[in-house]
């Protein structure tokens, strides 16, 4: 009797637990709903660096303004010499050409001062490589696959969870999303934790490029090559593959959700319950008859 | 016998007229090789053309489907790609002028080995015929002209089309070599009396220093092709992970050929640009000892650099900081070129003929290209530069817009030599202004597009990157048109009875081949020159 009774008022208990967790889950917005207020996507028309997702694309994008000013200041003067100098000694102003063939200090003058300014290029640039290299004490590590032609994510963390990314076929698009950049599952990744990366191939070379992270290395089959990044605000970032990989390889772009730890903690839960079953690889989404060519 | 053909050779040489079949597909006249090379070049560049004209009308819009699917796009680019760098640039530059003017400018009667100079020309033609086939058959070689494995292993590219452009880059290869050595004998052996080292033409300098590099990068090439071709028909894994072999140890392998391949096709331009400025500057060369030895260090380094191509490749850190170091060294030599052109025309008496016009555009876009090349060259912005659309930009500046700009300018300046009739100055002058144009318009918005984030090799891409490719579409465009005024400019040399002098230039051109007539005849030097 008291035995059944307990029992019962365990059933109880369980059911309702059941319940509020059901109901929890209908309550509970998407977790990387937080990554849908910003987009960092190229616009028409761009003509600089996106703006930097990373503490290492702002970085990079400084040295690119740093060495491009450099490098414009000796393009205008070697055309405003060269503007002066076809207009100073055209034949109908200067008939009677020198005969100067030698100059040692001028000779000198345009050997150091180049070696001058690539000096002064060199010193950032190698401090920023090393900090590129710098992957140690992630908080968390992706394991990247790149595929004929998806992307698979494998959270190293998070043992389990392991999915695969496929573009969005064009006929298939919802609005908000874009085309050849969205994907059917994307990565997901918590904002201000330095995460790495691990990339690496099942087939052929792929590029695993993310512009707005300055992040990018190719995806070689047996070998593993490493990247980091530490995304700085919630929100969706692209990028896409960057080394030729055959039939469609303008077909396989990335797209990252970044949400802030807990909402990716959450979404970890959701996505273990959501992908566990979503082995690798799956069929393609990509036409019958391009498969069939790709295949030939 | 002997007094009997040497009498008749003494008469023999000026009205001796050999047949159609043995003075063109026999040939052993540098003059007639240098012209079946220029005529290959042509149309290496025509078939290369029409592919970019391709590419380009694809990529005017998104979402188009001019080239139906990836792997039409992927065997085009390839095509692209090989063609323009092996059937184009390098026999225009090193097979066609080089064969043209090198004998005539040392003082040689021709090349030191005719039969081998023939023959190196007729593996040009085989291999372009198989690049051809690599084209069209099957679905095509859709690797890229980088020929990365494991993408064109038997598993991802099976079908014979791989295999043909494979072994044409084996015959293409062959075909350089021969010539590469023939110009070492040539240039070595058989200077006239006086002429010594010192005293060559930068023309000659830049080949002999393009030749040295071809003899040491081509059989790289062969190697890695030869591995290539033996994983895919032989069940070897030099590139197979699965059987202890390494895709990136090919990586290696072509960039050390692909690298000097680089300077190979920016050398003998360098000493065309050299030859005009002078001329039409009526100036000697400021600082020839330094523009040969600039040559020569750019050749020298060219060789230490090749890893720089695979920043994001598997290279370790330390490798990276001495790739990069390395590779902006060469940034030093190319300002000395620089800077002495324009030192030449300092103080000279510029006359603005077509061949100047180009030069002067190839020095201006040069500069732009290697500056974009100094960007490059940083290992720690090529994380986010490498492979995408500002390279292109970066490598067709120094290449369509350096290499090319360099050959139109030969050709303008040497045509008169070659065919004894002048181009006509108006349409080569709106032919430089409307190419210029044309692949500014074309190659400028690509650096955006590249900063935008835009990969190469995709035939089709996010709509967000549609206004620049619309922009540079349209540039390629007006590129295609400006060359049906280099056709018109053909037509009016070839239609012209106007007679030239030997030297048409005037006090500036001061080489051996402007105290030859004009058409060269077919036996250049009656008696050896002596240079003083």
């Amino acid at each position: 009797m008291k035995r059944s009774i307990v029992s019962a008022l365990g059933a109880a208990c369980l059911l309702a637990l059941l319940g509020h967790v059901a109901l929890a889950q209908t309550a509970t917005p998407d977790p990387t709903a937080a990554a849908n207020s910003y987009v960092n996507a190229p616009a028409n028309w761009q003509m600089w660096f996106p703006v930097a997702g990373s503490p290492m694309q702002a970085q990079i994008d400084w040295l690119m303004k740093y060495v491009l000013w450099i490098m414009a200041g000796v393009v205008g003067f070697v055309a405003l010499l060269l503007a002066y100098v076809l207009t100073r000694f055209r034949a109908s102003r200067n008939p009677k050409p020198s005969q100067v063939t030698h100059n040692t200090l001028i000779e000198v003058v345009w050997i150091v001062v180049p070696v001058l300014l690539l000096a002064v290029i060199i010193v950032p640039s190698i401090k920023l490589i090393y900090y590129e290299a710098d992957d140690s004490n992630p908080y968390m590590t992706v394991t990247v696959t790149g595929h004929q032609w998806y992307w698979e994510y494998s959270y190293n963390s998070v043992p389990g969870l392991d999915y695969t990314s496929y573009m969005v076929p064009d006929d298939q698009l919802k609005p908000g999303e874009f085309r050849r950049l969205s994907v059917d599952h994307p990565m997901v990744l918590p904002v201000g934790e330095k995460i790495k990366f691990v990339i690496t191939s099942g087939d052929v070379l792929h590029g695993f490029y993310l512009p707005s992270l300055g992040v990018q290395k190719y995806a070689i089959p047996g070998t593993t090559l490493t990247s980091w990044t530490t995304i700085t605000k919630p929100g969706t970032y692209y990028g896409q593959c960057n080394q030729i990989c055959g039939l469609n390889h303008d077909a396989m772009p990335i797209e990252i959700k970044a949400v802030p730890l807990a909402d990716y903690i959450a979404w970890t839960k959701t996505a273990l319950a959501t992908y566990t079953d979503n082995a690798p690889p799956q069929s393609s989404p990509m036409p019958r008859n391009q498969l069939a060519d790709a295949t030939r | 016998m002997s007094s009997t053909t040497h009498d008749h050779a003494h008469e023999g040489h000026e009205h001796h007229k050999p047949s159609f079949v043995s003075r063109w597909l026999m040939s052993t006249n540098h003059k007639d090789i240098g012209t079946l090379y220029i005529v290959a070049a042509f149309f290496g560049a025509m078939v290369g053309g029409v592919l970019s004209m391709i590419m380009r009308l694809q990529l005017m819009y998104p979402h188009n489907h001019l080239v139906t699917n990836g792997n039409e796009w992927n065997a085009i680019i390839t095509a692209h790609g090989l063609i323009m760098i092996f059937w184009f640039v390098m026999p225009a530059l090193i097979g066609g002028l080089g064969n043209w003017f090198i004998p005539m400018m040392i003082g040689a009667p021709d090349m030191a080995f005719p039969r081998l100079n023939n023959m190196s020309f007729w593996f040009l033609v085989a291999g372009f015929v198989f690049v051809m086939l690599g084209l069209f058959l099957g679905s095509g070689t859709g690797a890229g002209w980088t020929l990365y494995p494991p993408l064109d292993n038997a598993q991802y590219s099976p079908g014979i089309a791989t295999d043909f452009s494979l072994f044409s880059i084996h015959l293409v290869g062959i075909s350089s070599l021969l010539g590469a050595i023939n110009f070492i004998a040539t240039i070595l052996n058989m200077r006239a009396p006086g002429l010594t080292m010192h005293k060559m033409p930068l023309f000659c300098w830049s080949i002999l220093v393009t030749a040295f590099l071809l003899v040491l990068a081509i059989p790289v090439l062969a190697g890695a092709v030869t591995m290539l071709i033996m994983d895919r028909n032989f069940g070897t894994s030099f590139f197979e992970p699965a059987g202890g072999g390494d895709p990136v140890l090919f990586q290696h392998l072509f960039w050390f050929f692909g690298h000097p391949e680089v300077y190979i096709m920016i050398l003998p331009a360098f000493g065309i640009i050299s030859h005009v400025v002078s001329t039409f500057s009526r100036k000697p060369i400021f600082g020839y000892l330094g523009m040969v030895y600039a040559m020569v260090i750019i050749g020298f380094v060219g060789f230490v650099v090749w890893a720089h191509h695979m920043f994001v490749s598997a290279i370790s850190t330390d490798s990276k900081i001495y790739f990069e170091v390395a590779t902006l060294v060469i940034a030093v030599p190319t300002g000395i070129k620089v800077f002495s052109w324009i030192a030449t025309m300092w103080g000279g008496s510029i006359e603005f003929k077509t061949p100047m016009l180009w030069a002067v555009g190839f020095i201006f876009l040069f500069v732009i290209g290697g500056a974009t090349g100094v960007v490059l060259a940083n290992a720690s912005l090529d994380q986010e530069l490498h492979n995408d659309y500002f390279l292109i930009a970066h490598f067709h500046y120094v290449l369509s817009m350096g290499a090319a700009f360099a050959i139109f300018a030969g050709f303008y300046f040497w045509i008169g030599k070659m065919s004894g009739h002048q181009y006509p100055e108006f349409w080569g002058k709106v032919h430089f202004w409307t190419f210029f144009i044309g692949v500014n318009l074309t190659f400028f918005p690509m650096h955006f597009l590249g900063l935008a984030g835009m990969p190469r090799r995709y035939p089709d891409y996010a709509d967000a990157f549609a206004g620049w490719n619309y922009v540079s579409s349209v540039g390629a465009i007006i590129s295609g048109l400006s060359t049906l005024v280099f056709f018109y400019v053909l037509y009016s040399v070839f239609t012209s009875k106007e007679k030239l002098a030997d030297n048409y230039w005037g006090e500036g051109a001061t080489t051996l081949e402007w105290a030859v007539p004009s058409p060269a005849p077919h036996h250049t030097f009656e008696d050896v020159p002596v240079i003083r």
